[in-house]
C-alpha cells in the first residue's frame, strides 16, 4: 500500500469505510466477469448437492452391451471401457471436489490468516522464523510435497488430502495478510486500541481483521482455484482419492489411454469439467481483483 | 554488492536445510511407519528389522536426520528401497532428461510470455487486451495433464501434426528431432504458466509507459515504437524476472504430470514410480533436489534483479 492510501485510510472514519466496502460490492456485483464465473461455478455447486437426483445413472452401474460407445440420446456423453455412462460419472464426480477444494482452502486460508497476522503484527523474532518456514515450504513444489506427504502417510484418504493441500496453502496466505498486516498495523485505530489497553486478540482479530478482508478474499479465491488445479492432478497421478469413487481426475486416468483409438468421450467430458470449474473460479477471483485494486 | 551476494545466499542455504528438516519429518514423524508402509502388511517383525537396519531406521530420529543431511552434504543420496541401488544412479539420468524439456519449454515460455504481455500492454483496454490477460490466467488454472491430453488428442491423435510421445525412435535422435518431440509437453507447461509471466510483463510496461522518462523520450521527438523498445522494455523487464524465477516451482511440479502423458522418462515419471513404491529415499532425494533448483534459480533472479536495479541493494532482506 503506498504512503498517500495509508494516510488517506487512516482519515477516513469508520463509516466511510463502510460505504466503500458497500460501493465495493456493487461494483463487484455489477462486473460481468464476475456473474459469468459465478454462473458457472452455481451450476456445479448444485449438481455437487443434488447429483444423486440428477444423474440418469448410477455411479458403478455397468451395461455390458454398451462398451466404450459414443456419445447419443441414450448416453449423451457415450460410455466408457466398463459400460459406464459418462455423463453420470461427471456428475457424480462433482461433489468429490468441491468438497475437498473447499475445505482445503478454507484450512489454509483460516491457518494462514492466523499466522499472518501474528507475523505482521508481532514482527521480530516470531515474524523472522515464521518467515524462513514460509520460504522453506514455498521452496517445494505444491505438487510434489503433497505426493510425499500422502505416500508417507498411507494415502487414498480424501480428508488426509485436504489437510496436506490445506497446510501447503498456509504459506502463500500468511504471506499475503502478514503484507497487508505490516500496512495496517501502523495506523492510527491500532494504536487506539492499544491505548484502550484491548487485549491483542481483539486488536488482531476485530481490529486488524476486518481491513485486511479485501486481500484474504482475493487470495482464497486464488487458492481455491489452485486446490482444484492440485486435487485434480493427485487423483490423476492416483494420489489422494479412493479406488473406484466417480471422480473427475481417476476418470481420466483410467480412460485417457483410450484416446489413441480415438475414443475421446470418456476422457473428453471430465477434461471439460475440470477446465470449466477451474475457470469460473478465476473468473471470480479475477474480477474480485480488478475491483479491489490489489 | 558483495555483501547483498554473501546475505541471499546464507538465506538460500537456510532454506535448503529446513527444506531437508521439514521433508524428513514428513517421512518419519507422521503416523506412517515406514519399514512397515514400504514391506507392506504381510511382512513379518524379522523382516521388518532387517529393513530398518538397512536402511538405518533402527537408529534415533536425530542420527538420522544428520546422517542423511551429512550424506547429502557428500553429494550421496542415499539407496533406492525399490531398487536396491544408489539413488542417484536413477535420479540423475532422469534429471537430465528433465532438464532437456525444461530447457525447451523455457525458451518457448519466455519470449511468447513477455511478447504477449506487451502486446496486451500496448493496447491496453482493448479486445486482444481482455483475450490475453483474462485468456491467459483462464488457461493457466487448468491442470497441465488436462492440456497435455487435451493436445495429445486434437493436434497428436486427430490431426497428426505432433508425435504424441516425447521420445523419438532410437535411429533418430538427433537434437532437432528431440526438441521437436518435447514441443508439445512444452506447450502443455507454457498454457499454464504464460499467464501469470504476460500479466506482470503487461504491469511493468504499463507503468513505464505512463513514467516521465517516456514522455521525455516522446517529446524529444523518438517515436513510441522506439521508445518502447529502448526504454520501456528494459525497466518493465525487472518484475518479469522475479516472477519467472517464482513459476520455477511449478513448472518442475508441472513436469511430473506432462512426462506421465507423453511418457517420458524424466524426474517426473521417477518420482510417481517412487510414490507407487514408496520408495522414501527417492522421494525424499527427489524433492531435496527439486527445492535445490528452485532455490539456485531464486538466487540468481534475486541477484541478477540487484545488478539491474541498484535501489533493491539497500532493503535487502525484507
Amino acid at each position: 500500500m503506498s504512503e498517500k492510501k495509508i494516510s488517506a485510510l487512516t482519515a477516513m472514519s469508520n463509516k466511510e469505510r463502510r460505504t466503500i466496502r458497500r460501493e465495493r460490492m456493487q461494483l463487484v456485483v455489477r462486473n460481468k466477469t464476475f456473474l459469468v464465473g459465478c454462473s458457472i461455478l452455481g451450476f456445479w455447486l448444485i449438481l455437487a448437492v443434488f447429483g444423486n437426483f440428477i444423474a440418469p445413472r448410477g455411479a458403478s452401474d455397468q451395461d455390458f452391451e454398451f462398451v466404450s460407445v459414443g456419445p447419443s440420446l441414450k448416453f449423451w456423453f457415450g460410455t466408457d471401457a466398463n459400460g459406464q455412462d459418462v455423463l453420470s460419472r461427471v456428475i457424480l464426480g462433482t461433489r468429490l471436489i468441491v468438497v475437498m477444494a473447499f475445505s482445503a482452502t478454507a484450512i489454509g486460508t483460516v491457518v494462514g490468516t492466523a499466522i499472518g497476522l501474528a507475523a505482521g503484527y508481532f514482527k521480530g523474532t516470531f515474524d523472522m522464523i515464521t518467515m524462513r518456514l514460509i520460504e522453506a515450504i514455498s521452496a517445494i513444489p505444491v505438487l510434489i510435497i503433497a505426493l510425499l506427504a500422502i505416500a508417507a502417510l498411507e494415502g487414498r484418504s480424501p480428508t488426509l488430502t485436504v489437510i496436506v493441500i490445506g497446510f501447503v496453502f498456509t504459506p502463500n496466505i500468511g504471506r499475503t495478510v502478514r503484507a497487508a498486516v505490516l500496512g495496517e498495523a501502523e495506523l492510527e485505530y491500532v494504536a487506539a486500541a492499544r491505548l484502550r489497553t484491548e487485549r491483542t486478540p481483539h486488536i488482531l482479530f476485530r481490529e486488524i481483521l476486518p481491513n485486511v478482508l479485501p486481500p484474504i478474499i482475493v487470495e482464497f479465491t486464488v487458492r481455491l482455484g489452485y486446490a482444484i488445479f492440485a486435487i485434480a492432478t493427485l487423483s490423476f497421478l492416483g494420489a489422494g482419492v479412493e479406488y473406484g469413487s466417480p471422480n473427475w481426475g481417476t476418470q481420466i486416468a483410467e480412460n485417457w489411454g483410450n484416446i489413441y483409438s480415438n475414443i475421446w468421450w470418456p476422457t473428453a467430458f471430465p477434461a471439460l469439467a475440470i477446465a470449466s470449474l477451474a475457470v469460473s473460479v478465476n473468473l471470480i477471483s479475477d474480477s474480485l481483483l480488478e475491483v479491489f485494486e490489489l | 554488492m558483495k555483501q547483498f551476494i554473501l546475505k541471499r545466499l546464507g538465506l538460500s542455504v537456510v532454506t535448503v536445510f529446513l527444506v531437508a528438516v521439514i521433508v524428513f519429518f514428513l517421512t518419519h514423524i507422521l503416523p506412517g511407519n515406514v519399514a512397515r508402509q514400504y514391506l507392506g502388511r504381510g511382512a513379518t517383525e524379522e523382516d521388518l528389522a532387517e529393513f530398518r537396519r538397512v536402511f538405518g531406521l533402527d537408529r534415533s530420529l536425530l542420527a538420522q536426520l544428520f546422517g542423511w543431511i551429512g550424506d547429502l552434504l557428500h553429494g550421496d543420496l542415499g539407496q533406492s528401497m525399490q531398487y536396491r541401488g544408489p539413488v542417484s544412479d536413477i535420479l540423475l539420468p532422469a534429471i537430465g532428461y528433465s532438464s532437456k524439456l525444461a530447457c525447451v519449454a523455457f525458451f518457448l515460455i519466455v519470449p511468447i510470455s513477455i511478447a504477449g504481455g506487451v502486446i496486451a500492454a500496448m493496447n491496453r483496454g482493448k479486445k486482444i487486451d481482455r483475450a490475453i490477460t483474462v485468456g491467459g490466467l483462464s488457461a493457466a488454472v487448468i491442470p497441465e495433464f488436462v492440456w497435455a491430453i487435451v493436445l495429445v488428442l486434437t493436434v497428436g491423435v486427430t490431426f497428426q501434426i505432433f508425435p504424441v510421445s516425447a521420445f523419438p525412435d532410437e535411429d533418430n535422435r538427433s537434437i532437432l528431432n528431440q526438441i521437436w518431440y518435447l514441443i508439445l509437453p512444452s506447450i502443455s507447461l507454457l498454457l499454464v504458466l504464460f499467464g501469470y509471466i504476460a500479466r506482470i510483463t503487461r504491469a511493468g510496461v504499463i507503468e513505464a509507459l505512463e513514467s516521465d522518462y517516456m514522455r521525455t523520450a516522446v517529446l524529444k521527438g523518438m517515436t513510441r515504437r522506439k521508445a518502447v523498445s529502448k526504454h520501456v522494455l528494459r525497466n518493465a523487464l525487472l518484475p518479469t524476472i522475479a516472477v519467472i524465477a517464482s513459476q520455477i516451482p511449478y513448472l518442475i511440479g508441472g513436469l511430473i504430470a506432462v512426462e506421465i502423458v507423453f511418457n517420458y522418462p524424466g524426474f517426473g515419471t521417477i518420482l510417481k514410480g517412487a510414490v507407487d513404491a514408496r520408495d522414501y529415499s527417492v522421494l525424499q532425494s527427489g524433492v531435496i533436489v527439486s527445492s535445490l533448483v528452485i532455490v539456485v534459480f531464486q538466487l540468481i533472479a534475486d541477484i541478477l534483479f540487484a545488478v539491474l536495479n541498484p535501489r533493491i541493494r539497500q532493503k535487502v532482506t525484507e
